[in-house]
């Protein structure tokens, strides 16, 4: 279960990206998070792995306390989130196999990764979430030579490979055709299920959203301002979430405060 | 019907504006007195300049025909000269790597250790490989070591200013994956950054390794071994014919490394 | 396809296996052999650090006792750094025209061609001790050395970037019937002005250090100086000498960077 806290986070001296945000996630559910560009999704998501660093408030995985976390229990705690990235963030001059196995750096010894010797099991796994996903063929093929959806399925392999509690996905469909961009949010859907993995995904299009996740959670300037199931989804709320702009909004809070 | 250049009233046209114009006077005036300045002032005795064109001509008539008899002993001081450039690029190379890496923004630990690898980067590359030479000869004596360690210090610098720049140019996206799976430090630098600097790593040794096949031709003009100490002996006897025998080989050893290089460039990038 | 595999192994750099293991113990024999029949003097070598040791203790403080010398040193390596420039330059620009392959007959570009490989194969501390046999010690030797290695270097880029040039802009001078010189001033070298003015500039800052080298054979200039002080063992002056290179290399490299980034 991942539980955030009066989450805040605020660049420099400027207003808070994200104001006392809280949010619950229990079960294996694909939640989905949408907002404009802007609304802090992305920083929300990297906070939960901490790629940012939250100002204040809390985040629970499954009783670990995250925002404390230092080095080496850092580490071992991001083993077990996995993260899809919109940029895919594929080391393109290495292998398809060498990029999976990239997702278990945090648990193998440094002179098997500098060797490319992998252990045994970590092999059979890599080969069989490849097959699931129909990318085994390319296990010896340099990774900039696969195209977008495969490239995302490598990805999507790599988080899969930590052998994580949850999975974060960063617009993981931003940069594909609209095809594969069914394909890939269909596969992260089984994959959740198979797997009992709860997933969180930030995404633009809310089609997708409605079409793909349990649960749609609305975010708008720092705020969660809609959290329920797709159904319920009605135009006034999309309304809600994707009018104004940022700069009206903190207009508002200024005369608010 | 009036032309334009009538309803204007203008009927010139100069390239430049004046302002432009002054500019350019001005610098071309500029280089004018720099030559003119260095012209008077240098220490030469005119007479010699005179004299030049018809020395240099008697210089290389003397060296006519190349006289090959030495042909066996130049040829093997040539392969010392190679030895001397491959054994110093080799070790340049991978000391450069520390240093590139501490030299470069995103990657050096803190900010003592990037400005020490700047430090080293910049006095590595500012002494002349001739300047290195006169200090290792006098440490070590004339000789091979001499020769290896003043090319392996100029070329740190070399490799590793260049290194640390493709080190600071990596996509930021796969380390930040790669942090994101909880992977140590050491292994986000195998992984993410290793990869995206071996091509530069190639090239830039493969360059380095041409560049110092030149550079070990002179390292015996101030005894530091190699194909310069005996065209330094040649020249002291007036052997030019030798003399021609000696500067025909370099150029064919130096078009023989550059074909080399090209060759390895292609293949490996 | 079958039951998962639980092996892997990293596809190899080299793929075909013979040329691979070829490539591999061709390296180790060689560095083997090398290193191990390098004519070194090990004594000699051994000796090394009690040595550095002297020479260091010796060089601290650096000594500018002698800046006179230091600062006539230098200007002349200044002095030879800019005749030789503004000798190469001007010289590189009909080698540059000879050895373009899109503006030059066949045999002139061969010829072009060959100066500019012979001016560049040999260091120029080769080149200096040539001309300082045939021309006497002194910075003559030093101007004509760096005016061989300007025309090198120079003429070399100027021909790359004459064939890249738009050939359409020489046609259209052509059809307008502009006679060949005509034709060259204003098809060709606006093309190329840009280009030129940069190389003249890079030239100018790397003549300036190689000036210091090639006074070491006794071509003139703050080379000989240094040269002398490392003959008569007066390291403190030595070091002096080269943090004062070492300076002056650094601010003609940045002075040289900022114009060209003006230029462009």
């Amino acid at each position: 279960m991942l539980k955030i806290t009066d989450l805040v986070k605020r660049y420099g001296s400027g207003d808070p990206v994200l104001k006392n945000l809280d949010l619950t996630i229990e079960g294996e559910s694909v939640v989905s998070i949408i907002g404009s560009s802007g609304a802090g999704k992305s920083t929300l998501l990297r906070c939960i792995n901490r790629l940012v660093e939250p100002t204040s408030g809390s985040i629970n995985l499954n009783g670990t306390e995250l925002t404390s976390l230092r080095g080496k229990n850092l580490r071992a705690a991001r083993r077990k989130i996995g993260m899809v990235f919109q940029g895919f963030n594929l080391v393109d001059r290495l292998t398809v196999m060498e990029n999976v196995q990239s997702g278990r750096l945090g648990y193998i010894s440094t002179w098997s990764a500098v060797t490319r010797r992998y252990p045994k099991a970590d092999i059979r796994r890599a080969y069989e979430l490849m097959e699931r996903v129909g990318i085994a063929q390319y296990a010896n093929t340099r990774a900039d030579q696969l195209s977008g959806g495969e490239r995302q399925r490598v990805g999507v392999v790599r988080a899969l490979m930590q052998d994580p509690d949850i999975l974060l996905a960063d617009e993981p469909t931003a940069s594909l055709d609209p095809k594969t961009s069914e394909q890939i949010m269909g596969l992260l859907r089984d994959l959740a299920g198979e797997l009992k993995l709860p997933v969180l995904i930030n995404i633009h299009n809310v089609t997708e959203a409605k079409e793909y996740t349990d649960r749609i959670v609305g975010m708008r300037y720092g705020r969660i301002i809609f959290d329920d199931v797709p159904a319920k989804l009605d135009q006034e709320a999309m309304d809600q979430i994707y009018a104004g702009s940022p700069h009206a909004d903190r207009a508002k809070d200024g005369a608010a405060a | 019907m009036t032309t334009l250049a009538e309803k204007f009233g203008r009927d010139d046209w100069t390239r430049f504006t004046l302002r432009q114009r002054m500019t350019r006077y001005g610098v071309i005036f500029g280089c004018a007195l720099a030559i003119a300045w260095a012209l008077t002032s240098i220490e030469v005795i005119w007479a010699w300049v005179w004299g030049a064109p018809e020395q240099i001509g008697d210089l290389f008539g003397r060296m006519y025909p190349p006289d090959p008899t030495n042909l066996e002993t130049i040829l093997k001081v040539l392969w010392d000269t190679v030895n001397i450039a491959t054994f110093a690029t080799t070790f340049a190379v991978l000391l450069s790597l520390p240093v590139a890496y501490i030299a470069a923004q995103n990657t050096t630990p803190n900010r003592a250790t990037l400005w020490l690898g700047r430090l080293i980067l910049v006095t590595s590359r500012s002494v002349n490989t001739i300047i290195w030479a006169l200090l290792f000869v006098a440490i070590f004596g004339p000789g091979v070591v001499a020769g290896i360690l003043a090319i392996m210090f100029r070329s740190i610098g070399f490799v590793g200013k260049l290194l640390g720049e493709a080190i600071e140019e990596i996509d930021r996206r796969p380390v930040e994956a790669l942090e994101a799976t909880g992977a140590s430090r050491f292994k986000v630098i195998a992984y993410a950054i290793v990869p995206q600097v071996m091509p530069t790593f190639w090239a830039v040794s493969i360059l380095r390794w041409d560049i110092n096949l030149r550079e070990s031709t002179v390292l015996g003009l101030v005894g530091a071994g190699g194909i310069g100490i005996i065209l330094q002996g040649a020249i002291d006897t007036f052997n030019w014919p030798e003399v021609a025998t000696i500067l025909i080989a370099i150029i064919v050893l130096v078009i023989i490394g550059e074909v080399i290089s090209a060759y390895l460039r292609r293949r490996i990038l | 396809m079958s039951a998962p595999r639980d092996t892997w192994k990293k596809p190899p750099f080299i793929a075909n296996p013979l040329l691979r293991w070829a490539v591999i113990l061709g390296a180790v024999a060689y560095f083997g052999w090398v290193g191990l029949t390098m004519p070194i003097d090990w004594n000699r070598v051994s000796e090394g650090l009690g040595r550095a040791g002297r020479i260091f203790s010796g060089a601290f403080p650096p000594s500018f006792e002698r800046s006179g010398l230091l600062i006539d040193g230098f200007l002349e390596s200044l002095k030879i750094a800019i005749l030789a420039t503004a000798g190469g330059v001007l010289l590189s620009i009909p080698i540059a025209f000879m050895s373009a392959r899109n503006v030059a007959p066949k045999p002139i570009f061969y010829l072009g061609r060959a100066i500019i490989i012979v001016a560049r194969s040999f260091h120029p501390v080769i080149v200096a001790i040539l001309f300082v046999k045939a021309v006497g010690f002194g910075p003559f030797a030093g101007v004509l050395t760096l005016i061989v290695y300007s025309v090198g270097f120079v003429a070399k880029m100027l021909a790359e970037r004459i064939e890249e040039i738009d050939f359409g802009q020489v046609e259209a001078m052509r059809a307008a019937g502009a006679p060949y010189f005509s034709t060259l001033t204003y098809a060709i070298f606006p093309q190329i002005m840009p280009r030129q003015i940069g190389l003249t500039i890079y030239q100018l800052d790397s003549n300036l250090r190689a000036s210091a080298v090639v006074g070491i054979v006794g071509a003139g200039g703050i080379g000989a100086t240094l040269a002398n002080a490392f003959g008569r063992y007066d390291y403190d002056f030595a070091l002096a000498i080269t943090m004062v290179i070492v300076g002056v290399i650094l601010v003609s490299e940045a002075i040289s960077g900022v114009i060209r980034k003006r230029i462009q």
